[in-house]
């Protein structure tokens, strides 16, 4: 039998050879220009003949469709209905105006229940949170599994096409990014270690900047990041925070790897815990123990001493405070605008067609969710460094929270809402519902309530953030929350919320 | 999040639900992909936490009666084909709208079937009447604290005086219809396909 092992014994040999030597290439041609910070542009080809691809499997889904003379699923990105955003009272007068009954006398009709029955049911058909915490859908198939809708369509030539992607993505791509992402954590933790011992000075800060650019740079090319920076003359300064739309934990990654920043966060334990501690010995993060994550003053008193000392980064903060699916910005905590310095806004929009970034918590646990990262094509994204900005005069943190919201919004390309991302898992106040109802009130008895309370606004969406504000834990409002344990918030949430149940995620 | 929108509804199913409902091939679809999203059981149907997770509904004064008015009598779930069945209530009629099979029964958005859902968002013990006390209760869930239970009662009072006409101090059906009529096109949605 030996004979017939033989062939097989070189074939092996072969394949293993051309493998490691294929594999080994790569890496030093992905490392080195890390290591360098020069850029060699091989990404931006790769993306390129990706669309291209792309574009034609859209077509001959579609040749097939045609074909079989059956309908291709179209995903829509506006939402189902056209909604108009007016006031309760108009929307009263409105229906009433449509029968024959004279509409100016402040009395009930029975039709009145009609609005409500109607709104209810639009947002049954199409809401504006709800879809904010589950991938966004994509308007041609790229290839992957996860985001095929019309799986009925694929022809032959587009299943071998699939095919060969499944073995790139898996078999080369995924490896490869693997040992990319551990030799980065792993010079992070050695070099940062290293350079703790050298005493404070000149020389540390300069040379922990140079390990974490380099660090960074070399988990950007695990994830094949291919990130476009506009407007960097913007760059956040010391002394002052950056705040960005948060879709994802890779959100620190692709800021980081374009400046240096103080994270904020939780301290943990395990891997996540020594990269951490790593971190902090040569540059000043922000970590805090569990226990002090509940103390509001501690917490402020921690980030403004750090804004005040000039030597020190930035302070990257994500004010919603969790995860959303890129599609719009939802409600930003006002803590981190309370401290009274420098805002830096910074918009990070991803490019859906070579992979979803979002990171839905509920769904996929940490581990699952960098693995489909890494078995994706690319992760592209836009950021763009906004003009700072800073509290004015007259101006609550709130308003200052919104505006900025607002300027991020708009550059983004997201819809700006005033929901509270905290609803992906929480129950939504009882106050929005009061307001609903004092609101139907004035109408059928006219204005005898206090107009003192009254907001100029009257949308669905209402603005009640003093409320909810007052009882938000300090830390949720800072943390990018890398690692977002499921299972600790809702402890949390439970101890503090004792009548309102927050929702349990399987 | 509708990842297997498409697969898992077959095209006899979906050809059965436009022949009772009247929406078209792309809208079903698309509120299948609705449905499955909001189904996080993924069991195929839907409870009433499912509807009230919508920040929108559960904000809304009448949104317990309107999560009730889709599931069938003593029912904690409901499938899809009841959901579009209840939907179907909101669907505009069109001008072209006509019953092929002269047999059949009324299409679900017809107007009176329009009317018959509000009725019901009313009518909570479907005795076909509207009581002081039902109207009350629906009445005290729009307005909350904000009006007195006097005030209201009387509000309650003034409405019955308008709309009963058999002196039974409650208001049927036909009594209903006869208030609601002009109004009750407002309640169709246009799903924008």
């Amino acid at each position: 039998m030996g004979w017939f092992l033989l062939p097989f014994d070189n074939l092996l040999c072969i394949v293993l050879g051309i493998s490691f030597t294929v594999g080994f290439s790569s890496l030093l041609v992905i490392v080195v220009p890390a290591v360098l910070g020069v850029s060699i542009g091989i990404r931006r080809l790769y993306m390129k003949s990706l669309l291209k691809v792309f574009e034609w499997a859209t077509v001959r889904m579609e040749r097939g469709a045609k074909e079989k003379n059956q309908h291709l699923y179209k995903p829509y990105s506006n939402g189902i209905i056209a909604k108009e955003l007016s006031s309760l009272e108009q929307e009263i007068q409105e229906l009433r105006a449509s029968g024959t009954t004279l509409s100016s006398e402040p009395e009930f009709e029975m039709a009145d229940i009609m609005y409500f029955c109607r709104r209810g049911v639009e947002s049954i058909v199409d809401d504006e949170v709800t879809k904010r915490f589950s991938a966004q859908e994509l308007e041609s198939w790229n290839l992957l599994t996860r985001s095929n809708f019309n799986a009925r369509h694929i022809s032959l030539r587009l299943s071998v096409l699939w095919g060969l992607g499944l073995f790139i993505r898996y078999g080369f791509l995924l490896p490869l990014r693997v040992t990319l992402a551990a030799s980065g954590i792993g010079l992070l933790v050695v070099l940062t270690t290293i350079v703790g011992f050298i005493p404070s000075g000149w020389l540390r800060t300069y040379l922990s900047e140079k390990i974490h650019l380099m660090s960074y740079r070399i988990c950007v090319r695990s994830l094949t990041a291919i990130i476009t920076y506009h407007n960097s003359e913007n760059k956040p300064k010391n002394g002052g925070i950056c705040v960005a739309n948060h879709t994802t934990p890779i959100d620190v990654i692709i800021l980081a790897n374009d400046g240096c920043y103080s994270m904020v966060g939780q301290i943990h334990g395990g891997l996540i815990g020594v990269v951490q501690r790593a971190m902090v010995k040569s540059s000043p993060h922000i970590w805090f123990e569990r226990s002090e994550v509940k103390d509001r003053h501690l917490v402020a008193e921690r980030l403004s001493n750090h804004v005040a000392d000039k030597t020190k980064h930035p302070i990257l903060i994500f004010p919603e405070g969790t995860c959303i699916n890129n599609t719009s910005v939802m409600m930003f905590k006002k803590g981190s605008f309370e401290i009274g310095c420098t805002v830096y806004p910074v918009a990070i929009k991803y490019d859906p067609r070579f992979g979803d970034a979002f990171w839905n918590s509920s769904k996929f646990g940490m581990v699952n969710y960098l693995l489909r990262m890494m078995s994706s094509w690319a992760i592209v994204c836009s950021v763009w460094y906004l003009p700072p900005m800073s509290r004015e005069e007259g101006e609550d943190a709130v308003q200052f929270a919104n505006r900025v919201k607002a300027a991020i919004a708009t550059q983004g390309g997201l819809v700006d809402l005033l929901w509270d991302g905290g609803l992906k898992r929480g129950k939504v106040k009882n106050t929005f519902k009061e307001e609903q109802q004092k609101l139907y009130s004035k109408v059928l008895v006219g204005d005898q309530e206090d107009q003192g309370e009254d907001r100029p606004q009257e949308d669905e969406e209402e603005e009640l953030e003093e409320g909810d504000q007052n009882e938000d834990r300090p830390l949720e409002d800072y943390t990018p929350r890398p690692l977002e344990d499921c299972s600790l918030r809702l402890q949390e949430e439970e101890e503090e919320r004792g009548s309102e149940t927050p929702m349990k995620d399987q | 999040m509708g990842s297997r929108a498409s697969t898992l509804l077959r095209e006899e199913e979906i050809e059965e639900i436009k022949k009772e409902t009247g929406f078209s091939h792309s809208q079903i679809t698309r509120l299948y992909s609705r449905f499955t999203s909001l189904d996080k059981g993924e069991n195929g149907t839907l409870s009433r936490e499912d509807f009230q997770r919508i920040p929108e509904l559960a904000i809304n004064p009448l949104g317990d009666r309107i999560i009730n008015a889709f599931f069938p009598e003593g029912e904690d779930q409901v499938n899809f084909r009841g959901f579009m069945r209840t939907l179907a209530h909101f669907r505009p009629i069109e001008d072209n709208e006509k019953n092929k099979d002269p047999i059949a029964s009324e299409p679900l958005n017809s107007r009176s079937n329009k009317l018959l859902f509000a009725f019901r968002l009313y009518d909570l013990d479907r005795d076909d009447k509207i009581s002081r006390d039902e109207l009350l209760q629906v009445l005290r869930m729009m307005v909350g604290v904000n009006i007195s239970d006097e005030q209201l009662g009387s509000i309650a009072d003034r409405t019955i005086q308008e709309a009963d006409q058999n002196g039974d101090n409650s208001i049927s059906f036909n009594e209903f219809i006869k208030v609601g009529n002009v109004y009750i096109l407002y309640i169709d949605i246009d799903i924008d396909i």
